[in-house]
Order: structure tokens, then sequence, then C-alpha cells
């Protein structure tokens, strides 16, 4: 059975080839992240510091500074930003308790509603404040003299927009608490409160410093919302896509790019230290916390869901009712003409079309480049010294990149006349391209997080049993890690679905993506078409959502024998 | 499931999306830089393949000022190879920066000599007109117990305070022949000071030209300052809005053709050029517009008076071409902080 | 030349120096353990055998071929890591035949290998199970088989048995002990625990700090610890120091003992003493070498106790042994009592200075 495998190899040859190969392919990874990611931002940078005639110097800055309301953009900017965090955080944190810490009845369900604004662009919240507090709305009389035009309405589709970013993180941070903490806190008869003082609060500060700076983030660099709810409330995020888009100047956009990449950078490397230091204070020893039902705190919290999900239904319900009203507010019978004549009958339908060949594409090439990737730089060996970290760097670094500048990034790179790859410009891959690097990180993060899950000794048996690593990833590394990799597909599917951000520098009148489509509607004042559109992404984000659980549903159930305690 | 299964059935996807992307035959590619209204794109394009089907326009659509802003930047490498429905006060600029092919299009002698640039060969021609009007909601002045509206200088009264929108001139085209037709029906100085008082009754500015008056036309906000065009359709389509044209006169700028200088589509461009002055196309264009290129087609829009075309202001489009970056720039010093009102 | 020769191994992680100038010839069919607490090093050792670690500078001869700056997959070996390492979606016999399978050989052959080496390892008949319906003995059963499958020329095993409940743990070194004496693989074991090193090596290589210590039989490093780390790390000892009397005899403390060894006189000297190897004689036995002693304190762990001794060895360390509950016979030792105790001249080995 002894076979020779060894002798037929040449002599002088350190590795096999497939055992070779991993440096190189990483490398390679790294320059196309490189290409598409560092020097996109190069060149925003050396647009902001380069004026026309291509001298350096910090003039543009200078006359950004002299723009009149400029100093009034960037305080708005500010202010609604962390008017938006002190909302946000303790909405989305009392509703991640009530998920994770109280005994409530359909806690799946609270929590799909309540992470339900991800499945529709960030304008669908926009949309649905406008008709129910604008000069029309049901609701206008809660705002009282104050139009929804400006501040209220940025601030409240924002809170809306931003709600199930800051969810996700607090529900993670609240599910890992340590039981042991509580029973000693109840060993010694502490109240609720000192209970939720000394030792939630504490326990979910990583969470809540994290939650805050990803809204605070999210809410610099939106700029769909206060473009159509913003009235002539003047914003940073705006100021860019009326300089870019409006007025061609590239050189101010990056200006005002850079402005907006800074604290958003910032705020991300500060996440990212926290989490580093938060990792080192869980222990293997924990022993999960399970709440015992209590009225007294459960109802309260009950009430607090459902008021919550009564108003995310309402947005979403007012988005569609939007789309079915045939003439708002005069005529309020039902009808698809905002579908037909709207949309199918303008040709903006087109742009659902592309927007799916866009998430499609995304998932299908984002995927497997995102997952091997991860897996070159997990598992792989070679490659030139430094590069491992240099993969981690740029993997983390989109994170603290807003779309808004990517997508600047991108024009001022790819549009560049002498750039090799200007034939991408204004192409469906540049797009599909910019999305995936644009949403990277947190599909990184999960592919690396399943890696480092299984076995680290997989690759040593394999090579003990020569096989090649390829062999080992696809007979056995990707088949374990397929749950992961199905999320991955599933999150940028979606996310391609709904953004807005980058796109809306990078499309052409053939490749408008369906998200940009709604911008376009509203500008025209096509409410309702522009809301038949936004229903429509949202029923195909959900439809993608429900396959994605049917699926993971059945390969668990499938592979019931060796997937135990993986869920 | 089985990994290899779901490999292939999502290769199997994939390739069905990447076929259903456009397939090119073996057409010209025309671009073409537009400012026309969605809705119109279509009936234009369609008949203009009915008699060029061998040709394939690809539009890129987007506001005046927009479409304007992004010629300007593309000017070293222009990506367009004619322009279509865009201002003549935008021409005016592009013919300046020797951006433009002179070309004389077959019906030229047929067209209303305004409808041309000067000199021997024209570089842009005219289609037709589109000018200001005032989309007033009855219901809403009902409801609220607004004033009449005759003139632009009624918009003055503070009862409108908040209560009208208007385009930003500069994304908007129907923007800016607003402020030009301000500027000069009063007089330079008159002009700005209209507009300052003006400005304390804006609710919104917004960025396309369509949207006051579909604004106006849902009640969000009785007022939208707009053009005749989309106050007709708002109205066709049931909106309670009665289209105001102020006595003072009324600002109008000519949508316009012309063919990029320098394009490698000359023959196709020429092409399109000559079908523009076709009578067919200016019927097509009549639909829309109460003033077209050839003279005589025209048709009466339902909600458009009959002697609209005597309400136009004097236009000078060299005038308007000339001033416009120092107008926009004027006016984006005075009112582009809408959300600090000057005391 | 050896089988396996490793010469002048070096390896540094910065500043960390985890392998300093090892020197190791290991023989053809040897069972051979590195023996070591954590970070000593053991496992870098085995991991630069396995082409997992790159050394950076000595050289590592297998079978006459210089394997130093080969990849994993160009060197001989089969491996088995402590987390198993099964790959969960594989049945037991796919994983078996995963080396296998790449060489394209015969379907019904590596049907029949994979019979072959699940009967090998006791686990006939488990073929379509998943690694996750096994127990952790079992799962490493399988992983032996996995290694062993390819007809290795090397075995590494690193701390194989480390993740075993006790009783699995006893059971599994005495049967991979015994695999490897019919197939007399030459195989090399990383573990921390010594009496898995002693109850399954040829020879065991004691290592710490990079260094290896001693080499040896397990008897010889029981009985003869080649320094103070060695004779601290392997099983429990009291250490004496002394002064010669005389010949063959040492004074420590006020007691004169007898010893096998010369003794210079007057010299210095320090003596080991494994608890085990003192006697308790009767109270008023006055044998060569016995004496009084205290009990401070006293262990009852079951097959034997543990007896904390104060007796006048000078120092005031006291004295640990172990008496056996069968020699014993139930006699009682209470904290407080005066017991004669003595040391067999044969028993009390000299130890090198410390360095």
């Amino acid at each position: 059975m002894k076979v020779a495998g060894l002798s037929t190899l040449p002599p002088g040859r350190r590795a096999t080839f497939s055992e070779r190969l991993g440096g190189p392919l990483l490398l390679l990874a790294a320059v196309a992240l490189a290409i598409f990611l560092l020097l996109p931002l190069g060149a925003l940078l050396l647009g902001a510091i380069r004026d026309d005639a291509g001298a350096f110097g910090l003039a543009r800055f200078a006359e950004f500074a002299a723009t009149p309301g400029m100093a009034t953009a960037v305080w708005n900017t500010l202010w609604v930003a962390l008017a938006v965090t002190a909302i946000t955080v303790p909405l989305a944190f009392v509703y991640a308790y009530a998920i994770e810490r109280a005994c409530l009845p359909l806690r799946g369900l609270w929590r799909i509603i309540g992470l339900s604004a991800l499945l529709g662009p960030s304008l669908v919240g926009a949309i649905a404040f406008i008709q129910w507090f604008g000069t029309q709305g049901v609701l206008k009389a809660w705002l009282g003299e104050t139009s929804v035009y400006g501040p209220v309405g940025i601030v409240m589709a924002t809170v809306y927009a931003s709600f199930p970013h800051a969810l996700m993180i607090l529900v993670v941070a609240l599910a890992t608490a340590d039981g042991r903490l509580y029973e000693a806190a109840d060993a010694l008869s502490a109240s609720r409160w000192r209970k939720f003082v000394t030792v939630t609060l504490p326990g979910a500060r990583y969470g809540l410093i994290s939650a805050a700076l990803v809204v605070f983030a999210y809410s610099v660099s939106e700029f769909g919302i206060p473009k159509v709810i913003g009235g002539n409330f003047q914003v940073l995020a705006v100021e860019i896509y009326v300089q870019v888009v409006g007025q061609h100047n590239f050189g101010r956009g990056a200006v005002v790019a850079l402005l907006l990449l800074l604290p958003v950078l910032l705020a991300f490397v500060i996440d990212w230290h926290l989490q580093r230091r938060q990792q080192s204070g869980l222990t293997a020893r924990a022993v999960p916390y399970r709440p015992r039902p209590d009225w007294r705190r459960d109802l309260p919290l009950l009430f607090y869901c459902l008021l919550l999900t009564t108003a995310m239904l309402g947005v979403l319900g007012m988005a569609a009712y939007t789309s079915l009203v045939r003439f708002w507010p005069y005529n309020l019978e039902l009808s698809l003409d905002h579908y037909v004549y709207g949309l199918a009958e303008a040709g903006v339908l087109d742009a659902w079309l592309n927007s799916l060949r866009i998430a499609g594409l995304t998932a299908l090439l984002g995927t497997p480049f995102v997952f091997f990737t991860a897996w070159l730089l997990e598992k792989g060996q070679g490659g030139p010294a430094g590069l491992r970290p240099l993969v981690r760097a740029l993997a983390a670094l989109p994170m603290g990149v807003p779309g808004l500048v990517l997508g600047i990034g991108y024009i001022l790179f790819f549009n560049g006349p002498d750039n090799p790859l200007n034939g991408l410009y204004h192409t469906l891959t540049i797009m599909v391209i910019a999305t995936i690097v644009h949403f990277y990180t947190p599909c990184h993060l999960t592919a690396v997080t399943a890696l480092k899950g299984i076995d680290r000794e997989f690759e040593a048996v394999s090579a003990s049993l020569k096989v090649s690593p390829f062999v080992t990833l696809w007979r056995v590394t990707l088949p374990v890690c397929l749950p992961a990799v199905l999320e991955i597909a599933r999150y940028l599917f979606i996310n391609a679905m709904t953004t807005v951000s980058a796109l809306v520098f990078l499309y052409s009148p053939e490749t408008l993506p369906a998200s940009v489509a709604i911008l376009n509607l509203d500008e025209a004042g096509e409410l309702g078409p522009a809301a038949a559109m936004a229903t429509l992404i949202v029923l195909t984000s959900a439809t993608i959502s429900l396959l994605y659980s049917l699926v993971t549903h059945l390969l668990f159930r499938r592979h019931q024998a060796w997937r135990q305690g993986q869920r | 499931m089985n990994l290899k299964h779901i490999v292939r059935s999502l290769a199997v996807a994939g390739f069905a999306l990447a076929a259903a992307l456009p397939a090119h035959a073996d057409k010209t590619v025309l671009n073409v830089y537009t400012a026309l209204e969605t809705d119109q794109l279509k009936a234009y394009q369609e008949a203009f393949n009915k008699s060029h089907p061998d040709i394939e326009i690809k539009w890129t659509r987007d506001s005046t000022g927009i479409i304007t802003a992004k010629l300007l930047a593309e000017k070293a490498k222009p990506a367009a190879d004619v322009i279509m429905g865009v201002a003549a006060s935008s021409m005016v600029v592009f013919d300046r920066e020797k951006m433009l092919q002179p070309y004389a299009p077959a019906n030229l002698k047929a067209l209303n000599p305004r409808f041309r640039s000067a000199g021997a060969t024209p570089t842009w021609v005219g289609m037709d007109v589109w000018g200001a009007a005032i989309c007033y909601n009855v219901a809403e002045m009902q409801k609220q117990g607004l004033p009449r509206i005759e003139s632009w200088k009624d918009l003055l009264k503070p009862e409108f305070k908040g209560k009208i929108v208007m385009p930003n001139p500069n994304s908007s085209g129907t923007g800016f022949l607003d402020v030009t037709a301000w500027l000069q029906m009063f007089g330079e100085k008159a002009g700005w000071d209209y507009m300052d008082k003006l400005h304390e009754n804006i609710a919104v500015y917004t960025h396309s030209g369509s949207k006051p008056c579909v604004m106006a036309g849902a009640g969000e906000f009785p007022v939208g300052i707009a053009f005749e065009y989309r106050a007709n359709t708002v109205r066709a389509k049931g909106a309670p809005i009665d289209i105001i044209f102020p006595k003072e006169g009324l600002g109008w700028d000519m949508e316009s053709i012309a063919i990029v200088k320098g394009t490698a589509k000359l023959e196709a461009a020429k092409k399109l050029s000559d079908w523009a002055t076709t009578r067919e196309a200016n019927e097509l264009y009549a639909k829309n517009f109460a003033v077209v290129a050839m003279p005589g087609i025209a048709t009466r829009l339902k909600y458009v008076p009959a002697d609209y075309e005597q309400r136009l202001v004097k236009n000078d489009f060299e005038w308007m071409g000339k001033n416009r970056d120092a107008i926009l720039a004027e006016w984006q010093k005075r009112y582009s902080t809408k959300s600090e009102p000057k005391k | 030349m050896a089988h396996l020769e490793i010469t002048q191994l070096t390896k540094r992680y910065g500043a960390f120096v985890a392998l300093e100038q090892i020197d190791l010839a290991v023989e053809r069919g040897e069972f051979l353990v590195l023996l070591g607490p954590s970070g000593c090093g053991k496992t870098t050792l085995l991991r630069a055998i396995a082409g997992l670690e790159r050394q950076d500078s000595g050289r590592i001869v297998h079978a006459g071929r210089d394997i130093s700056q080969l990849s994993p997959a160009l060197r001989d070996y089969g491996i088995v890591f402590q987390s198993y390492a099964l790959f969960p979606n594989l049945s037991v016999a796919d994983n078996v035949a995963y080396g296998l399978n790449s060489r394209r050989a015969d379907r019904r052959l590596i049907h029949n290998r994979v019979e072959e080496m699940l009967e090998l390892v006791g686990l006939p008949g488990s073929q379509p199970k998943y690694p996750a319906q096994l127990s952790g003995g079992q799962q490493q059963r399988v992983a032996l088989a996995r290694a062993l499958a390819t007809s290795p020329d090397l075995l590494l095993l690193d701390e194989p048995l480390s993740a075993l409940d006790a009783i699995e743990r006893v059971r599994l070194r005495s049967e991979i002990r015994s695999l490897q004496n019919r197939l007399g693989v030459t195989t090399i074991m990383v573990t921390h625990d010594q009496e898995e090193a002693l109850a399954m090596a040829d020879r065991i290589v004691v290592m710490r700090g990079g260094r290896i210590q001693q080499i040896g039989g397990p008897q010889e490093i029981y009985r003869a610890p080649g320094n103070d780390f060695v004779a601290d790390f392997i099983g429990r000892g009291n250490l004496l120091d002394a002064t010669g009397a005389g010949p063959q005899h040492v004074r420590i403390g006020d007691l004169l003992l007898r010893c096998a060894a010369p003794a210079g006189e007057g010299s210095h000297q320090r003596f080991y003493v494994r608890p085990e190897d003192i006697r308790l004689h009767d109270t008023l036995d006055q044998g060569e070498n016995s004496f009084y002693a205290h009990v401070v304190k006293c262990e009852f762990l079951g097959a034997y106790s543990l007896v904390t001794l104060q007796a006048a060895t000078g120092d005031g360390r006291p004295l640990v042994a172990q008496f056996s509950s069968n020699y014993l016979c139930g006699r009682e030792i209470r904290p407080g009592a005066t017991l004669r105790v003595g040391i067999p001249a044969e028993h009390l080995r000299p130890l090198p200075e410390a360095a």
C-alpha cells in the first residue's frame, strides 16, 4: 500500500506546487484590494491637495473653509449625528434588553421586525416620514409648527435606518452575559436597579460604545435621507453629492469627502481597539445568563417592543401604502398605477433588474473572493513578510470608509484618462466591485470567525497525508463553513440591493440601480413610484432572507449527523 | 444539500444573470446627453429608431445643471456624441468653450429662424420652448385661505411664507430660466431684491424643475414655481391645481440639439440632428410644448393658454450664457443656506 | 547514522528562544517521548520535524534525506493532534481514507485498507459514522488510523491523550504502545505528563527552555535524573545537602549516612532520594541509615500515603516519604508522631551540582 509519492518529485524542490501557490494568491488578493480600495482613497487624497493646475497645496481646503454655509454644514452634520446617536442607542439598547434579558413571547418576531429596516434602502424611512408627518401627513399635528423637511425629518429617518445596526451590536453584547455575576448579585440581594447599573451596563459597555460609534458614523455619512427629507438643511454628505454629481467639482468633493472620512475612520479605529480589549475580558468559564419570567420587568418591555414594532411596521406599511395610492392625498383609491405606469411603463423597472444583477453578481463574486482571501490569510502560508498584517488591515479598512467617500474615490481614480482601468468606469462591473469593497469588512470578519472556529490542524493533517490544501479547502473547510458562506452571500446581496451611497456616483443610465432610481424619482417629485420601487426592494430582500433561512434550515437538518452544536 | 449542487446552481444562476445583461448587436451606439423629461425620452427614441433602426441611442439623463456640469467636466475627453434637449443657455456656454460641431441639419430652413445659434452654420438648433408657470393648489388655497396669485410680485405676500417651492438654478434649468427672467425683466438690482424677498417665503429649493409642481399638486406645498409642460401633466393627472402665468412675463429657455465636436460617430450624430428638425419630431415636441421650432405645428395644450408665446419675456441667450457662472455663484452665495434665514 | 538525525536545531520567535541548538538522534522503530512543561519547546521541536514550523538554523535528516527545507507535504510522516483534527463532515471511512484517495488508488484497495486500519485501532464497523458520533477516545483512534493508513515512515503524536478523560487516557496509551510495537513505526510523541512518558517511551527527552535536559530510558531518567530540573519534574523527590565524612559516608545535618558512591572527606555533595525509597522501620529498629523523624502531615491517597516528615537533616527542609497502603497494613500515621525511617544506601543518589 505504500506508494512512493515522494520519489517522483524532482530533486531540489522544497514544496509542492499547491503549497507554494498560497503566498502568491494572497498577494494577488492584496493587490486587488489595494487597487480597489487603497488607490481610490489615494486618488481622493491627491484630488483634495492638488488644485486645478496640478500644484500641491491646501488651496482647496482654504477655498472650502471660505465657502459660505460650509461651517453651518459641518455643524449641522455634527449635531444631527449626535442627536441621532443619543436617540438610537438608548432605544436600541432597551429593545435589545427586552429581546435578550427578558422573557417575552415571540422573541424571534420582535427581533426580525427590529431588524426590518435593513431590508430596504435608507430612503424608505425618509419617504414614509414625509407621508406620515409632511404637510398632508396624518400625524402632522405631532410636530406642531415644525416642518418635517429639515433636521426633524433627518433625525427621525436616520434613527429608523440606523436602529437595526445598533440593535445587532447590542443584542450580541447583551447575549454574552456571565450568569455567575447575576447569581453573585442575587446572593448579595442587590436591587434590580443596582444589578442593572453594576452588572448589566458594565457588561455591555463595549457594545454600547461600539453601537454609538457605528450609529454616529452612519449618520455622518448618510446622504440619501437628508437629500429626500432634509429640505434646505445643509449637511456635508449632501454637499458632496451636490459638488460631485451636481457641479462635477471633483476636487471640492474630495475635500468634503476627506472631511467625512476622518471622523468615521477615527470612530472605527477607536471601536477596533475597544473590541480587542473586550475579547480578553470574556472567559471560557462564563455561564450563560438565562432570564427568569418576571412580569414587572417583562410587561413594560413587551409594551415597549409593541410600540416600537408598530412604529417600524408603520414606516414600511406607509411606504407600501404610498406605492398603492392612486393620487396622494386627493384620491386614496388603491391601484397598481405606480408600479405599472410609474415604473414599468416609464422604463424604470429596468433599475430593479439592474439591482438584481448587481446584487446577484456581488453575492456570487464577492462571497468566493472574501472567503478564499480569508482562507489564504488564516490557513495558508507563504508570501512576503508583512503581507498578512497588510491584508488584515486592508480587510478592516472598508468599515471606516463611508460609501460616499469610496464612490468619489472611484470616480477620481477610475475616471482618470491615464488609468488603464478607465474602461471599467460606469460599468456594472465597477459597481459590483465597489459594493463588494464597501461591505467587505463584516463579510471578512464572518469568514475569519468561521475559519477560526474549525480545528486549526486540518491543513497540517492534510499536508502530512500529502493532500493539497486546496483539496482540503474544497472537501472539508468549505462544507464546514457553508453556513457562514451563505450568510456572507445573503449579507452582500441585501446590501447591494439597498445601498445608495457608493453607487450613486458610479452608475450610468443603463446600470441605474433601483436604490438610486428611488432617489431620482423622489427628485422628480414622483413619490408614488419611488415608494413602489422601495417596496419592490424590500420584498426582494425579504424573499432572499427567507430563502436563506430555508436553505440553512435544510442544511442543518441534512447535516444533523455532523453539524452538532454548530448553530 | 450537497455543496456541489449548491455551487452548480449558483453557477447556473450566475450565467443566467450574465446572459441577462444587455446584449449589444452590431449597431452604432450614440451617446446622447439630455435633460429631457424621462417620460418624453421613450417616444422620441421610438420614433427615431423607426427611421434609423441601425442607430442605438444611449441616454445619459439628468437635470440641466447637472448635465451642463457633466459636459463641462468631461470637456477634455467628451463621452457624449450628441447633446439633445438641453437648454440653449447652456449650449451658449458649450459654444463659448468650442465644444460644439457646427452643422446645418437638413430641415434647418423649415424652422423658425429664432431656433438656431447665430453664424452661417449653426452650432446648435432649437427644438421647442419651455417656460415658467406657477402651479397653485386650489384645494389648499381654499383650505388655508391663501390670496390669489396673478403676478410674480404676489408671491412676496407674507401669507406665502413657507408655502412656496422653487427649483435650485444650480441644478435645474427651470430654476435658471426663472432667475434670468427676473434679472432681465426687473433689472439686475431689482431682480436680486425680488429674489431676496422671495427667499423669505421659499420652503424648499428642489434640485429638479419638475418637483415643485408635483409637490404643489400633492398639496405638500401649495405653490410650485415650475414650467408649463410639467404643470400640464400634473394637472392632467387630476391634481387640484391652477396653472398661473404671471402677468409680468414668463422666463423661458429653448431645448436644443447639438453635435459634440470630435465625436467618432459624426454620421450617426448628423442623422439624429436631421431627424430632430423633421416635421415628425416637431409634432412630437408639440405634444409636450406649446411653442416648437417648426412654425404652424404647435397644438394648444389643454391647460396652457393660446397666447402663451406672447407672454414670454425677451430673452438674450448670449447674455444668459455669458453670465451663467456669475449668476449661479451669486445665487449660491445669497440663498444656499436656507436653514438660517437672514434677519 | 540514526534514522532521524537532528543537528543544532534553533528556532526563535523574536526574543523568545523556542529551540536552542537541539541535537537529537532517533533510532528506527523507537518510541521517543518529548517531555517537559509548557513552553519548553517540545511541541516546536515536533512541529519542526513535521515541517509545520521552519527552524532558523540546523539540520533535520530523515532516513538519509535532508528534509530541513522541505514543506510538510514532501516529508514522510503521519501526525495525530491533541484535538484529533478529524474532518467533521466526512465519515470515519472517508477520514481514514483521506490520504489514500489523492493517490488515486483502487477503490477496493482503499476500502480494504480502511477496514484493516479500523480493526487495528479497535473500531471495526464504524466506517459510516461521523466523528461527532464518537467518544473522544474513539475519535483519537480514528485519527491514529488515518495517520497510519498511508504507512508513514514516522509517526508524530502531539499530546494525543491530553484531551481524554483519565480512564480513557490510560487505556489508549497502552493500546498506542502495543500498536507501535506491532507496526514497528518510529514514533515521536510530545507530552507534558511524566507518567505517560514513563509508561510509553523507549527513551524520554526531557526539555526545558528550548534545551534538552536529559535523554534516557524511563528507568534511567527516573532513577538518575541528570539535574535538579529533571529530578523535580519527574516524580517527587527530596534533595539533601551533604558533606563527605570518610569513605562511603556522608553527613547530612546531624545524620551520618552510608552511601553507595565514594564520598571525598569534607567535600560538598548533593543527594536525591525518591519518596518511595524511604523505608519505615519499627520504632526500635536501629538498622543502617535509619533515624527518627516527626510526622508533620499525612495525606492518604488511596493506594499510598504521602507523609511529610521533619528530621535532623540540618537545613529544616521537610522530607517527603511515600508509604504504600499495602506496606502500612492499616497502621495509622498521625501528625506529631515520631517514626523511625531509613534511606537504604543504594537509594541515596548523587545529583550533580546545580548549574
